[in-house]
Parts: C-alpha cells; structure tokens; sequence
C-alpha cells in the first residue's frame, strides 16, 4: 500500500478529516463534532478514515488546519483555514474563482487566480450574522433542530424579511413575525436570505462563484437564493465540508499549486 | 507554523526612558499636590508648545489611555464611562479614561507612586484628529470647574490653503489671553521660539529613529516604536526628550552595524496602519516574529514628526504642523502617503486595523485598501478590534488573518 498524506480541519462546531494518496486522489474522510478535547477528536477520525480505505497506513505526513489547528498531537505542521480551503476547491475546480466558506462561527470569501494563487481574502467581521451560528439562534427561537431547516424553507411560498445585521436583533424580528403569524417556513427562508444578504455584504464575488463549509453541505436551499441573488450559477464542489480538510492533505502531500499534476 | 520561543531582541535604552518619563509623572504629581506649577492637560498632538511656554506642565491624557489599554485595566473601566451614558461606540481611551477616574484607579499609582491623575489648571485641546476628544476633556471640564479652549481644525483636507492657516494660526494667538490669566505669566516669544525649536529637534531625533527600520534587516519594530515614541509624544519640546533619542538612536545604530536583526531571521516586512491593539501589543508582536516577520513601519508611529516647526514663525510652525499630519487629510493625500511608506520601507504586506471606537485612525473604510493593494501590487488585510476595548477584537480571527496574509506572499505555498 502506498504512502498516506492526512489532513485535519478542526473547526468550531465540527473536526473534518481526509486522507489522500500521493496523486492527491481521496481515499477517504471522517467527520466528528469537534467537542472540546480536539486531539482526541482529531485521532478518533483518523482511526475511522483509516478503517474506511481498509486500513490505510499511518500517514506519512498530517497538516492540521482550522481553529483548532495547533492542538493535533500528530500534525507536522499547521496551515490556515484561508489556504486550505483555497487548494481544496482549487484541486477540484482548477480555474479562477471567489471560495464562499460559510462556516459555524465564520464566513469567509477567498479570491483564487487562474493559477490557483491567492489574491484576496477577507473575513466577516465579529459577529454571528450569516454564520452557522445564526442558523442554529433561529432553529432555537422556531423549536426546531438545525437539520430541519433546510426542509422547511424549500416549502415555504414567501418570505420573511429579517432586515437586522444582528444576531439578538433578528431574533426580536422573528419573535414578532411569530405573534403575527407568519408561517414557519417563511421565517426559515428569510434566515437564509438574512445568510447570503451577509456575504453579499462583504465582496461583490466576481467570476466562478464556489460555496463550501457545514452550512451549505446542510442546506443546499442557501446556495440556491446565493445564485438567484448573483444571477448565476454558484458552484459546489464533491464534499463542501471537507474542502479545507482536503486542502490541509494536498499541502501535507506537498501538491501546492506549482507541482499539482493536471487533472486527467 | 509560529514558534513559540522569543524571536524579539529588547532594546537597552529602554531603562533611561522609563527614568526619564517617570520624573515628568513625578513632576506632575507633585506640581498636583502643592499646586506650585500649573498644569495643562493637552491632546497629543498640540498645542503643547504654546503652553510651555508659559510655564504649564503638560499632561497628555491620550497617554493616559495608552497607559490603561496596554495594562489592561480597561476592562474593567470602560464599563463604568458606558453606564453612565458614554456609549460603547465612542473612542475607548476616552471611556477608559473617563472610568478611570470614576473608579479612583490608574495604573500611575503603582507605576510612579502617584496620588492619581494630576489636576489640571486648563484644558486644551484641539479637533484635528478627532471630536471626541472635545467631549472627553468637556467631562473633566464639568467635573471640576476648570476652564477649557481649543482649536477647532477643518479635517479631511486636501492643500493646505492659507486660508487654512491664518484661520489656525488666528486661533493660535487667540488662547494667549486665556492662556496668561491661567498660568499668571505673560506671553514670551522668544521662550516659544525657544520651546518649538526644542520640539522641533525631538522631531528630526524620531524621525531618525523611524527612518532606521529602513534599513533590512530593520534593527526596530512597529511595537518597539509603539513604546519608543512616549518622550516624542509626552516630553517634546524639554531637554528631556532631546537626551533621550541619540541614546536610542546609536544602539539602533551599533545593531545595523552589527548585522542584528530586531526579529530574528527577519524575512518579510509589513507596514501597520491604524492605531495599536495596546491590549494585545506583546502578543502580536510575538506572532509575527515568530514568522518571521518584522512590522517596520507604521502611520500612527510617524505622526509624531512635525517638520513645519522649523519654519521662522513659530506660531505658522504649530499650525501647520497639526494640520498637516496625515489624520487630518483626505482620502486621496492618505492614498499617496501610504504608498510613499511602502516604497520607502520595502513593505510586503500593509495590516489595517479597522478600530471600531476610532473611525478617525482607521483608514480602511472608504476602499482604500483595495486600491493601493491593486496599485502596488502589495497584498493587505484589514483585521477587526479596537484600540483599548477588547470586547471588540478576536483574537483567533485576527490570528489567522496575520497568518494567512504571510501565507500569501511570494514565495510560499
Ligand atoms: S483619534 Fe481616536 S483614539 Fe484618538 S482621541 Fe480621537 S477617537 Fe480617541
């Protein structure tokens, strides 16, 4: 069996892991709440990866990535979620695009030329709104599980507005929408508009527009209001959570950009 | 991919500063306790010549403000400013200072043994960086009786028009009367000549000091500069402050010498604009030396250069050089300057530190970023917190943000 390339992204709600070959192609990924001992967590899905590609080797070399990047025991070196998520989508897409990453506590927009090479990068600002965790606020305010959402706003015939930048603000919006009367599924549509009005706030996304991370892995409707707000298609790569995750493999794999090999 | 070991070097001078700014704290206290001297608080950037001259002890509380953000202890004032209806979004030394003095408690006691912030006589300020600070030295104003004047300076100019000037330098000579009833002497020309050439001699000492991190590698930091500019900003304009810089200057010097680097290994060079997250001020700086990276040159570090007080009339010298400082300028003067800064120090990577109480010092919110990243070619990013209140500042985005700027550059995967 060949060598294994590791790559851990340990983000705020949830660890993603993802073993590559040394061609970059995946051999496969595990996925765990990231709880609050992040090296345990980070082993505990290398041992189901490695299950997963029939008993893969211990892998050669680890990147770690995400907040909890310093904390894996068994990673060499640490890359930003910025970079990992960048090579991710770029390793599946290879042209110049504007990465979406909505995740639970952060969203960010990368620009990546027709290179593969960063060029901008920004992050939103401190605050919940258009994250993950907005999302589970609402859920929590409706009585409803996070899971649930995605249902609902694809049923719903209007929408509700949520005008707030804020958190606590839009969650008063929705308390008076509910005395109102509107229905349930507008509410959880607006939340999602209330999502993509947030990144739209923080870069005009020119070009190929790709979306990644937990949020829109769960709720494909998001992406759906994000290409009818841009006009245009919004790409997805194969497994959206796991782009920065795939992203700190290749880097583990040395496949940066400049040695990569052409897709097939 | 930063190492935790310190890649920081300490600069020996530092002892003469500190002995240096304590006998001004000492003075003021004791001036506070007898009342044999007057004292003026002033705003840090002027007029603080013209009250010399008249014999004032000059206090600065934006100094103060630095002094709670660094220690921390504004944390637990700002609170205190913000429930007695000094709002949250409003300059945080202003808040900090405010509860300061609400609580009774300044780090100055334990620092210099002082009773606690020394009385003023006056209050002077002047708008040309912001309002707030009006409304801040207004509180003190009302709180004890003390008489206030100011300058009010036009902001976000383009040319200095003479216009512009005779109207400063009109308001200038108008606080002489104030200024003579106050503190009981009458106004001397010749001991302001005397005073602004001193200042304007710190000026050329500072400048020197910055200019230095010119050189690769820089023998000086951003946050060493951060700490290094107190008599620049506090002692101008008194013997003091003229001693201290060529002590500064020949060990920065003996380093370029030397070949010593102020970060070890120093690979890539970035320009900080905005003002300093005092709070976090060790930390930051322990991160980008532990990439490798030396921030060598700042806006806010190079306001302290006033080179118009050389010209012949001092009171043309004040005006102008509190006019012309990059914060009272427009968009497209601030444009140019940064780009000049880039040039001048070999800058790879610029961080704008959106402050959210000082909308005044954060000059990332009208695109400016982005049009000198597309006209340089020098990547940017702009990090979200505040000067003293952390309650609006993350450290693990901003941590991240600083690695993935490094990240970016040439040269690295
Ligand atoms: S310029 Fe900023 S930090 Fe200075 S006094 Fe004004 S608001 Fe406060």
């Amino acid at each position: 069996m060949g060598a294994v390339y590791c790559g851990v992204d340990i983000g705020a709600s949830s660890t993603k892991l993802v073993l590559v070959g040394a061609d970059g192609r995946v051999m496969a990924r595990a996925m765990e709440p990231s709880g609050v001992d992040y090296a345990a967590t980070a082993r505990r899905c290398l041992e189901t990866a490695r299950q997963a590609a029939a008993g893969a080797a211990e892998p050669t070399a680890t990147v770690a990535t995400g907040y909890g990047r310093d904390n894996v025991d068994f990673a060499q070196e640490t890359r930003t979620e910025i970079h990992c998520h960048g090579l991710g989508c770029w390793h599946d897409l290879r042209q110049a695009m504007s990465i979406v990453d909505i995740g639970g506590q952060d969203n960010k927009v990368i620009h990546l030329d027709e290179n593969g090479r960063r060029r901008e990068f920004r992050m939103n600002r401190k605050c919940a709104a258009g994250t993950g965790a907005f999302l589970e606020e609402v859920a929590l305010r409706l009585a409803l599980q996070v899971g649930d959402l995605n249902a609902l706003a694809t049923m719903a015939t209007e929408s509700v507005s949520l005008g707030s930048f804020c958190t606590v603000f839009a969650k008063t919006e929705i308390l008076a929408h509910l005395r109102r009367g509107s229905p349930v599924q507008g509410i959880v549509r607006g939340a999602f508009e209330s999502v993509v009005a947030r990144i739209v706030e923080m870069d005009p996304l020119e070009g190929t527009v790709v979306a990644t991370g937990g949020v829109v892995a769960h709720n494909p409707m998001i992406v759906e209001i994000l290409a009818a707000k841009l006009g245009r298609p919004v790409v997805m790569p194969t497994a959206p959570q796991f782009t920065g995750a795939l992203g700190a493999a290749l880097t583990a794999a040395g496949l940066h950009e400049q040695t990569r090999p052409e897709p097939a | 991919m930063s190492d935790k070991s310190s890649k920081i070097k300490a600069l020996q001078a530092t002892g003469l500063m500190r002995e240096l700014m304590g006998g001004h704290f000492r003075e003021l206290d004791e001036a506070a306790r007898t009342r044999d001297r007057k004292i003026a608080w002033c705003t840090s950037v002027g007029p603080a010549e013209l009250l010399r001259s008249f014999g004032f002890l000059v206090y600065f509380p934006e100094n103060h403000g630095a002094v709670l953000g660094s220690s921390r202890a504004a944390a637990d004032l700002i609170p205190l400013a913000n429930a007695r209806g000094y709002s949250p979004d409003i300059c945080s030394y202003l808040t900090s200072d405010i509860g300061s003095y609400l609580a009774g408690r300044t780090p100055l006691q334990k620092a210099f043994g002082m009773e606690g912030v020394p009385r003023p006589d006056i209050l002077v300020y002047n708008t040309n960086q912001c309002r707030d600070v009006q409304d801040w030295f207004a509180f003190y104003q009302r709180e004890w009786g003390v008489p206030m004047v100011g300058i009010d300076t036009q902001r976000s100019l383009g040319d200095l028009t003479s216009d512009h000037m005779d109207g400063l330098v009109a308001q200038h000579r108008a606080l002489i009367p104030v200024l003579e009833q106050v503190s009981g002497r009458k106004f001397d020309l010749d001991r302001l000549k005397e005073v602004v050439a001193s200042s304007y001699r710190c000026t050329q000492l500072w400048k020197r000091v910055l200019q230095l991190a010119a050189h690769r590698p820089s023998p000086l930091t951003f946050f060493d500069a951060t700490i290094q500019m107190g008599p620049a900003v506090v002692l101008r304009g008194t013997p003091e402050a003229e001693q201290y810089y060529p002590v500064l200057i020949a060990e920065l010097e003996a380093r370029i010498n030397a070949g010593e680097a102020a970060v070890a290994g120093e690979k890539h060079r970035f320009y900080w604009e905005g003002m300093p997250v005092w709070g976090k001020l060790r930390d930051h700086a322990e991160q980008f030396a532990g990439m490798g990276v030396c921030v060598v040159a700042s806006t806010y570090c190079n306001s302290w250069i006033f080179e118009p007080l050389g010209a012949s009339d001092p009171f043309e010298g004040m005006a102008r050089s509190y006019t012309e400082l990059f914060i009272v300028r427009s968009e497209a003067y601030k444009e140019a300057y940064l780009k000049r800064m880039i040039d001048l120090y070999a800058i790879d990577g610029v961080i704008y530190h959106d402050a959210k109480t000082c909308p005044n010092n954060s000059n990332c919110r009208y695109g400016l970023p982005k049009r000198l990243s597309d006209s340089t070619g020098v990547p940017y990013v702009t990090i979200n917190g505040d000067l003293n209140d952390l309650r609006l500042y993350s450290e693990e985005q901003t941590r991240t943000q600083f690695e993935a700027l490094v990240e970016q550059l040439p040269g690295r995967r």
